[in-house]
């Protein structure tokens, strides 16, 4: 079983608010799951090593690099982007000070 | 004449012999949608619809014009459609209007489609049963009782109950394919990189792909011809073009898993199953017994990788560039605030098993192990297709369930995809087309999976099947 300090811990690394009922849910959740995910102790290693196989598709995994270029957008997009910000000025998202 | 209950091809048909227009055919929809009490849609899009018939009549006046033309058509609620609000069914995009088209749904403007609107999901595509998105659940249209499926439950249920011909969908653990299955119609998951992901809401981002949703298979074919392909804005995408594939079940080879008949499976869906693998041998088709041994580790694996994506992709809805936003004491409380309230359940669920299995100490255990084991899955697969065409299975263990049935246990949900998660890991594609129905007029899905980019070889075989199933 997991502690409640440990889903707390994770909560704080996840920046979610949880409420005190929420983190007892979570922490029997949470457990239930985790002790699920023990079958995969006994499954073999694999003979390839995971880092240097295929992409999922079987297409060999080459690293996709592109140009570094400013592709056309529509005119508009910025506007609309823009307009999504919860909170700006000038043109620039306002955020709450970091310190 | 009905005009709710027409294929794409149909519909094609009158529209080009001025049986109807556009205008008709969208209005016809839209009074449906408005009759409804599935739930099927969140955002209706009336003016957009009718403004994008007005130009497709134009079009087809002029006689040189697409399948797809003047069709009108429900888009997953995660999917983004300029100037239509995009929710994906969650509370902390509740409000978030769309700055810009999805390559799916310009590909599709391109072809003079018709939207109806925005399709009801699971809260941000997590979930299986359609139950919980912030706009209430979907209903089954076969019984208002039971779950249509997810995530691509509005998707789905739109398109069985004549509100929709057709409709996009996206499918990251069976979330095309298993409501599909619940449903009764036709819903194809294609290979990792056949149709762009630019514009979709991510979920996790190794598994995440756009598919058709359809009556009928030809009408799948059709819509994924429009909507695959490379493009610049999806480095994952490739150079595809889909080419029809003239074959028969004569000869072909069929594998069956066994893994996929074992326990779990109810005997109602194995007998359907089975009866439509018999029909597939009647025709000419050689039944081979395979095994995927790694079958039974796919689940836990899928719930390793797949949160640990979403851990890290649903870190951008942070408050500070769009979404919900809390008021705080400082960025961090900013932060805390708005995910806490904007992020349903599941969604909060996965991000902490992600963050967990991420998280130093645990990363060797959780994360490299579930990659290891999807190595194992994918060599799994691979052997299967040096020795068969395709693999025939069913898409679920069981029917759709009632409502509220499983919705407070997690691990019952999850079990809901375990035949539909494991081609997923392996980047494979997979359909699901209806095979039969149970006593109780429940409908059960056959699931064909195939090789990479071997779409035309589902596809062509699927519609051989339909034939013997109808």
């Amino acid at each position: 079983m997991i502690s409640k300090k440990e889903v707390e811990k994770i909560a704080k690394l996840a920046r979610l608010e949880l409420t005190e009922q929420e983190t007892e849910k979570m922490q029997k959740d949470l457990s239930e799951i985790l002790d699920y995910f023990d079958l995969l102790k006994s499954a073999p290693k694999p003979k390839a090593n995971y880092s240097n196989i295929p992409r999922n598709n079987g297409i060999a995994n080459l690293n996709a690099t592109r140009t570094d270029e400013v592709l056309p957008r529509n005119a508009g997009t910025v506007d609309r982007l823009m307009a999504g910000f919860p909170d700006k000025k000038d043109g620039y998202i306002k955020v709450k000070a970091v310190l | 004449m009905n005009l709710t209950n027409l294929t794409i091809k149909q519909a094609h048909q009158g529209l080009k012999n001025g049986d109807f227009t556009s205008v008709d055919l969208t209005k016809a929809y839209l009074e449906k949608i408005k009759k409804s009490d599935l739930n099927t849609f969140i955002t209706v899009a009336e003016e957009l619809a009718l403004q994008q018939a007005e130009e497709a009549d134009k079009k087809i006046k002029t006689g040189d014009f697409g399948m797809l033309c003047g069709i009108p058509c429900a888009i997953k609620d995660n999917i983004l459609i300029k100037d239509i609000k995009c929710t994906a069914a969650s509370k902390i995009l509740e409000n978030y209007v769309a700055p810009y088209d999805a390559t799916v749904i310009a590909r599709l403007k391109a072809e003079g489609a018709v939207f109806l609107g925005k399709a009801n999901l699971d809260d941000s595509a997590m979930g299986a049963s359609g139950e919980t998105s912030v706009f209430g659940a979907t209903k089954n249209p076969h019984d208002k009782t039971r779950v249509p499926g997810g995530t691509s439950s509005g998707s789905v249920a739109a398109v069985t109950a004549g509100e929709s011909i057709y409709a996009l969908g996206s499918d990251t653990g069976g979330s095309i394919r298993q409501p599909a299955s619940f449903c009764g119609i036709v819903g194809f998951s294609p290979t990792y990189g056949a149709v762009s992901r630019y514009g979709l809401v991510a979920h996790a981002s190794s598994l995440d792909q756009i598919g058709p949703i359809a009556k009928n298979v030809e009408d799948c074919k059709i819509v994924f011809e429009a909507i695959s392909g490379k493009d610049k804005m999806d480095a994952t995408s490739v150079d595809y073009k889909f080419e029809e594939l003239k074959i028969n079940l004569e000869g072909l080879k069929i594998g069956v898993p066994k893994e996929y008949f074992a326990k779990g499976l109810e005997p109602e869906v194995e007998k359907i199953i089975r009866n439509a693998i018999k029909k597939a041998e009647s025709a000419g088709a050689k039944i081979i017994e395979i095994s995927l041994p790694s079958t039974e580790y796919a689940l836990a694996c899928y719930y390793i990788i797949g949160p640990s994506e979403i851990s890290a992709n649903l870190a951008r809805l942070d408050g500070i560039k769009y979404g919900l936003s809390e008021k705080g004491r400082d960025l961090l409380d900013v932060y805390l605030k708005s995910k806490g309230h904007g992020f349903g359940t599941e969604i909060k669920r996965r991000i902490m098993l992600g963050t967990y299995s991420l998280s130093s100490g645990y990363y060797d255990a959780y994360y490299k192990k579930a990659q290891e084991v999807r190595q194992l899955v994918r060599q799994d697969f691979s052997k299967a297709f040096e020795k068969v065409d395709l693999l025939f299975c069913p898409v679920s263990p069981f029917p759709a369930f009632k409502l509220g049935e499983k919705l407070d246990d997690p691990l019952l949900m999850y079990l809901a995809d375990i035949y539909t998660i494991p081609l997923k890991l392996a980047g494979l594609p997979g359909l699901s087309m209806p095979a039969g129905k149970t006593e109780a007029g429940l409908p059960v899905g056959l699931q064909i999976i195939g090789n990479h980019f071997e779409e035309n070889k589902i596809l062509a075989i699927a519609q051989e099947m339909e034939k013997k199933l109808t």
